[in-house]
């Protein structure tokens, strides 16, 4: 049988930024994938050797813009790390808070967009709706919906208002009834069984191998969550637990991002108890960084990003190397999904939640030999769709 | 046993020097010829994730840093090489940890450092730029420039 190559990307809105993979095919079935990166690649490290210490906070918030707080939560502890200071307790609250309230509209996109891939554009439609709120009280606390600057290396900018809290605590209350409903129409689904169990499974020695983390790793049952293993902000102050499921296939990811959620409105809503009776500063002053070394990390909502940073005492880092979740998690591609059908490698790509910054589409199928055009971008989430209807029609489940 | 003490045990005086910044982060320096022992040890320690390196240019010689995180522990372990500017070349450790190809990749694009024994080492980031310039070196502005 003759090979086909398919090209997926370097548009494509599956992808959190423009990348590029080759998908080699004997027939429906994968049997190798190629990644190329670097199509958003601005350097942003080298951009950090010319910033101010506190100018990095901003640039890094520009390397994502779904989880654009997370970075910034890493680089102040890589520098907090190198000064070897605590901060204070209001801010570990208020950091808490903007962290969980990101992670939680992160999953909710995650989840909106999986259901889309898969033909389920109710799941995409109510898990955008319920994402709204959580993006009004961002704008609430610190006036913007995506980039909060909420971060500041000793502390946080902004101080969340004691007379918001109850408002905040509403909202929270009244998206947790329909998040029960969203996470029960996906894990109930047999259909949505059907589909993704077994799909894309990734064992715990595969993400040895790959150093692979968040929600990707907690799906194979790698309990790790560097919220939890190395405490700091207000992790190790409010009860919350670490989620894991032990498949390692595409509907574990789901579910323990699901379940996830409700994690993080427990620990958003502590924190914002709490506030209420916490006073005092939110950050500390800091008037030079002395030279030396330091390492942060943080959870995203994709897994650990860290920040290594040296200063040799100037205004400026001398280093700062910076490692997204994302880097370390794609690569895993190339052991879930070989042996899997073009159909569901569209799902599977989406499982590792690469975000959606570039809304472009541009990926088509050619013929190996000949170089001629077999189906476009829309084609292959048809495809995927497809497979959903027919696998309804043999569960004797009526379509929508 | 703690990791470090497993590490300090089993190696003794190949480390150079070990400096704790505080009790979550270990540095430890060895020589670069020591470096796939060290790695197959470290990584097959229970609890280990390889996180990522960093390259730096030092300007006198350029420095890789391996590290390496033992979550349970909350112990950050960096094992850090020095290697000649002139001649950047050091044994890739991809053979070892999968996961580390394509960061050492990248060092070799963003760095110009040679890794010796990499299965697939090309570029990765960036097509357009000029042999023998590297964006990461702390002269690039200049090499561009010329």
């Amino acid at each position: 049988m003759k090979k086909v190559v398919v090209p997926l990307g370097p548009y494509h809105p599956l992808f959190e930024e423009p990348e590029y993979f080759e998908l080699y095919c004997d027939g429906e079935t994968v049997v190798d994938i190629e990644w190329k990166a670097g199509y958003n690649h601005r350097g942003i490290e080298k951009l950090s050797e010319s910033k101010h210490w506190d100018q990095v906070t901003f640039l890094v918030e520009r390397i994502c813009g779904i989880c654009s707080t997370s970075h910034p939560i890493a680089y102040c502890n890589a520098v907090e790390d190198l000064l070897k200071i605590d901060i204070p307790e209001r801010a570990k609250y208020i950091r808490s808070i903007i962290g969980e309230l990101e992670r939680l509209h992160s999953h909710l996109l995650w989840v909106g967009l999986a259901g889309h891939f898969l033909g389920y554009n109710t799941v995409f439609m109510w898990a955008w709706k319920y994402r709204e709120p959580i993006l009004d009280i961002m704008e609430m606390i610190t006036g913007n919906r995506n980039h909060y600057a909420m971060m500041k290396i000793g502390g946080v900018r902004r101080d969340i208002d004691n007379g918001d809290i109850d408002i905040i605590k509403k909202i929270l209350g009244e998206l947790k009834p329909k998040l029960e409903m969203l996470t029960g129409s996906v894990i109930d689904d047999p259909v949505l069984a059907a589909r993704l169990k077994g799909v894309g499974v990734l064992t715990a020695q595969d993400i040895k191998d790959y150093g692979a983390v968040g929600p990707i790793a907690r799906a194979s049952g790698v309990d790790i969550d560097v919220r939890r293993d190395s405490p700091h902000a207000a992790y190790d102050l409010v009860e919350w637990k670490v989620i894991t499921c032990q498949d390692g296939d595409v509907f574990s990811k789901a579910v323990v991002r699901l379940l996830e959620c409700f994690e993080s409105i427990k620990i958003i809503e502590q924190c914002l108890e709490r506030l209420k009776k916490v006073k005092g500063e939110i950050a500390i002053e800091i008037r030079e960084i002395p030279p030396g070394e330091g390492i942060g990390h943080y959870e995203a909502p994709r897994g650990e990003c860290f920040h290594y940073v040296r200063s040799d005492g100037s205004s400026r880092p001398v280093r700062h190397k910076i490692r997204a979740p994302s880097y370390v998690n794609i690569p895993t591609f190339k052991t879930s999904c070989v042996g899997e059908t073009i159909a569901d490698v569209t799902i599977i790509l989406a499982g590792v939640d690469p975000c959606y910054c570039c809304t472009e589409r541009a990926i088509t199928v050619y013929d190996a030999n000949t170089r001629k055009k077999l189906f476009n971008g829309r084609d292959l989430i048809t495809l995927s769709q497809e497979k959903t209807k027919k696998l309804k029609k043999r569960l004797g489940i009526k379509d929508e | 046993m703690g990791t470090l003490e497993k590490i300090k045990e089993r190696f003794g005086n190949k480390i150079k020097k070990i400096f704790m910044h505080n009790e979550k982060r270990a540095y430890i320096e060895i020589d670069k010829n020591h470096l796939l022992d060290f790695t197959e040890f470290i990584f097959s320690l229970p609890g280990v994730r390889f996180v990522t390196a960093s390259g730096v240019d030092n300007l006198d010689n350029m420095e890789i840093i391996y590290h390496f995180s033992f979550d349970p522990e909350d112990l950050m372990v960096s094992i850090k090489t020095f290697i000649d500017r002139n001649n950047p070349e050091i044994e890739s450790i991809s053979n070892i940890i999968k996961g580390a190809q394509n960061i050492e990749r990248e060092m070799y694009e963003l760095l110009g450092i040679k890794f010796k024994n990499h299965p697939k080492l090309t570029r990765f980031l960036i097509d357009e730029l000029p042999e023998g310039v590297y964006p990461l070196r702390k002269n690039a502005e200049r090499q561009v420039e010329q």
